[in-house]
């Protein structure tokens, strides 16, 4: 099938190495700088709370949006990682995603709401969207140590984007699934477009939107333990650290302790989601 | 300003080329040829129609007529492909953005077919959204969506949510919703289509009573005939995007423009639509105050009648007079005004034909139809039953 030969690889490296690095470094270092310092302020607050404050706040969210089941299960869980000593590391973890998911929805709803206005922008973002979500998360980890080296940020730039397509995805749906006579009465009274998007389109579009940024921070979860590859504290490094050392005790205790942070986040956005409707 | 909104050679033509089908229906082509050789569905077809101020004006269509597509033309939800519509003889087809939008605030209220209500929003919050977009005070609003709540008959409510009414009622919000902007005219598409028959009728009734306080001008779209016949001073008859008919609802009983609205017409329950001024009969015989008893039973004898109304030189009705009791009174030779009886039925001209049959089986004397205490004609058991067959009778009440 070789009619011709591709170089890709070759014009991949040399666009990286001999434009993206030289020009751009001072820029992508700026941005480390921001994400780093955001990142180490989130999880100074995250570990600087009493863990015994932090579970019983963790508790209380899960009994008020989830009920009492997830409210035990928290408490549980909190246990748990107190018991194998994995509580600091959690805290890391959960600041990585905190930290991606804020850059996730402060970026991907605009974008949402923008392509579900225009035929066009929707056009154009799909295919990234598609692109962002299907390309294997390993890939783009490359790119983020060069752009980014190791450690917490360039973990937080690829969680980012492997995170925010849900986020679009379902402001865009959120948005369009508002029926057209609603939308219609809207105009009809005389609504500016901002009244239309922030009275109407938006709120009856937030169920929606809460179901995406739940996807979106399951995601960011799964990514989070995949980037301790790169160096991301936390978590997955836990989980690493027995695989290279064929340890099955060690990658169990830390593979629990992402289930529980899993299911506490998921059961607790959840509910916030419910709630909204 | 007598006309509320006129339009004139309104028309939409859907698809890609509008410009292409206006040129082929200025040539006379017809709907089913432009849509197959050019491709492009015309909508609206030059539509010209005026609305009094005050006017109940029905459009009513089958689906596919082209009436909803009207009716979003007037407010621009739809733009026009061509013509013109005057709104307080403001052309709203050359408006900007800005002026169309203080036009659909300040002038025209809207209620859909679906309701359309804003489900995350209270009954008070659904009401008062076409007054916090214009930004009226918090207090103010509150005031007139309380007063619009109340007009429609939802207080108690205030603090619902759509999910939680029923179907008529929601759509009471949404008329509450179009009243509290307090525009001069109300466009109501299909309001009632989705409403049970009989909150339906309920429905109608209370749009009237609010249309005769309020003074509205209404454009209102419907696609059942009966509905059209009872709501509206004047209908429009629409078919594949073309008006083929406008008159009051007599007018289109009676003189169908074309076999396509005489089909509509044939079923039509009639007694809901005439009145009892159209199938009165000219008083045969009227003996004058004063006129004696003698007078009176010749007038009946010529007439064949057995009874008689009796009116004053001012044409006032004083009574009936039946032929035993006029013989009585010829025979004891005394005044005719004595032995005058008042057990009879009176109504009004504008009386429904409906409310009239039971009235027609009960009595054995006709009915008098009044109107500022002047007889204006008499309504027998027999003119009730044609008017049910045939309609309005042609004879005319002179004096």
């Amino acid at each position: 099938m070789n009619y011709f030969h591709l170089p890709l690889e070759e014009w991949t490296n040399r666009f990286v190495n001999q434009w993206l690095i030289p020009v751009l470094g001072g820029f992508f270092d700026s941005i480390s700088n921001v994400v780093g310092a955001f990142i180490s302020w989130v999880t100074n607050i995250l570990t600087f709370i009493p863990p015994e404050l932090m579970a019983l706040i963790l508790i209380f969210l899960a009994w008020r949006y989830a009920g009492v089941g997830i409210a035990i299960f928290t408490l549980i869980g909190s246990l748990y990682l107190g018991s194998v000593d994995l509580w600091f590391a959690a805290m890391q973890t959960l600041a990585i995603v905190i930290v991606a998911t804020l850059f996730s929805i402060v970026i991907g709803i605009p974008i949402g709401i923008w392509s579900a206005k225009s035929p066009i922008v929707y056009a154009i973002v799909r295919p990234i969207l598609d692109f962002m979500q299907t390309l294997p998360s390993f890939v783009y980890l490359i790119p983020a140590i060069l752009l980014f080296g190791l450690g917490g940020v360039p973990a937080v730039i690829s969680t980012f984007v492997f995170a925010t397509p849900p986020a679009v995805r379902m402001t865009t749906l959120g948005i369009k699934q508002v029926p057209t006579d609603v939308v219609e009465a809207a105009r009809a009274f005389g609504s500016t477009y901002w009244q239309m998007l922030t009275k109407v389109q938006l709120p009856m579009a937030v169920p929606t939107i809460m179901a995406g940024i739940n996807q979106t921070i399951m995601l960011a979860l799964s990514m989070a333990v995949i980037a301790s590859m790169i160096g991301a504290p936390g978590l997955g490094s836990v989980v690493l650290a027995g695989i290279s050392r064929v340890n099955v005790g060690l990658g169990l205790t830390g593979g629990l302790g992402i289930v529980v942070l899993a299911i506490v986040l998921d059961r607790i956005t959840q509910g916030i989601g419910e709630k909204t409707k | 300003m007598d006309n509320k909104i006129e339009v004139k050679n309104l028309t939409k033509i859907f698809g890609s080329n509008p410009k292409e089908g206006l040129k082929r229906l200025k040539e006379g082509q017809s709907k089913e040829k432009i849509l197959d050789e050019a491709g492009l569905t015309v909508g609206v077809n030059q539509a010209t129609f005026k609305i009094k101020e005050g006017e109940f004006f029905v459009i009513m269509g089958l689906s596919g007529s082209g009436k909803s597509t009207l009716i979003r033309l007037i407010n621009r939800l739809i733009e026009p492909s061509a013509g013109e519509i005057l709104i307080d003889g403001k052309n709203i087809t050359a408006m900007n953005k800005n002026e169309l939008m203080n036009t659909r605030r300040k002038k025209l209220g809207m209620v859909f077919q679906k309701f359309a209500l804003f489900p995350h929003r209270t009954v008070t919050a659904n009401v008062e959204y076409g007054l916090e977009i214009q930004d009226v005070p918090k207090e103010e609003r509150n005031k007139r969506a309380l007063k619009s709540i109340e007009d429609v008959g939802l207080k108690g409510y205030e603090n619902s949510y759509p999910d939680e009414l029923s179907g008529g009622m929601q759509q009471r919000v949404g008329l509450a919703r179009a009243l509290a902007n307090d525009t001069d005219i109300l466009l109501m598409d299909e309001a009632f289509s989705a409403l049970d028959p009989l909150i339906r009728k309920e429905m109608q009734d209370e749009l009237l009573t609010l249309q005769s306080k309020l003074g509205k001008t209404i454009l209102f779209i419907t696609h059942d005939l009966d509905e059209a016949l009872k709501l509206g001073d004047r209908i429009a008859i629409m078919k594949n995007g073309l008006i083929v008919q406008i008159g009051t609802p007599e007018e289109i009983l009676e003189n169908p423009a074309n076999e396509y609205v005489s089909n509509f017409v044939e079923d039509v329950d009639r007694s809901k639509v005439l009145v009892a001024s159209n199938i009165m009969k000219k008083p045969d015989v009227i003996t004058t105050w004063k006129e004696g008893a003698r007078a009176a039973i010749k007038k009946m004898e010529d007439a064949g009648l057995s009874s008689i109304f009796v009116i004053d030189k001012e044409k006032n009705l004083k009574g009936l007079l039946t032929i035993d009791d006029a013989i009585k009174a010829y025979k004891s030779n005394s005044w005719v005004e004595d032995v005058l009886i008042h057990d009879y039925h009176t109504t009004t001209p504008d009386t429904p034909l409906n409310d009239l049959i039971q009235i027609a089986t009960e009595t054995k004397y006709p009915i008098a139809v009044v109107e500022n205490e002047k007889l204006k004609g008499i309504i027998v058991r027999v003119s009730i039953l044609s008017g049910l067959t045939f309609g309005k009778e042609r004879e005319e009440v002179t004096e």
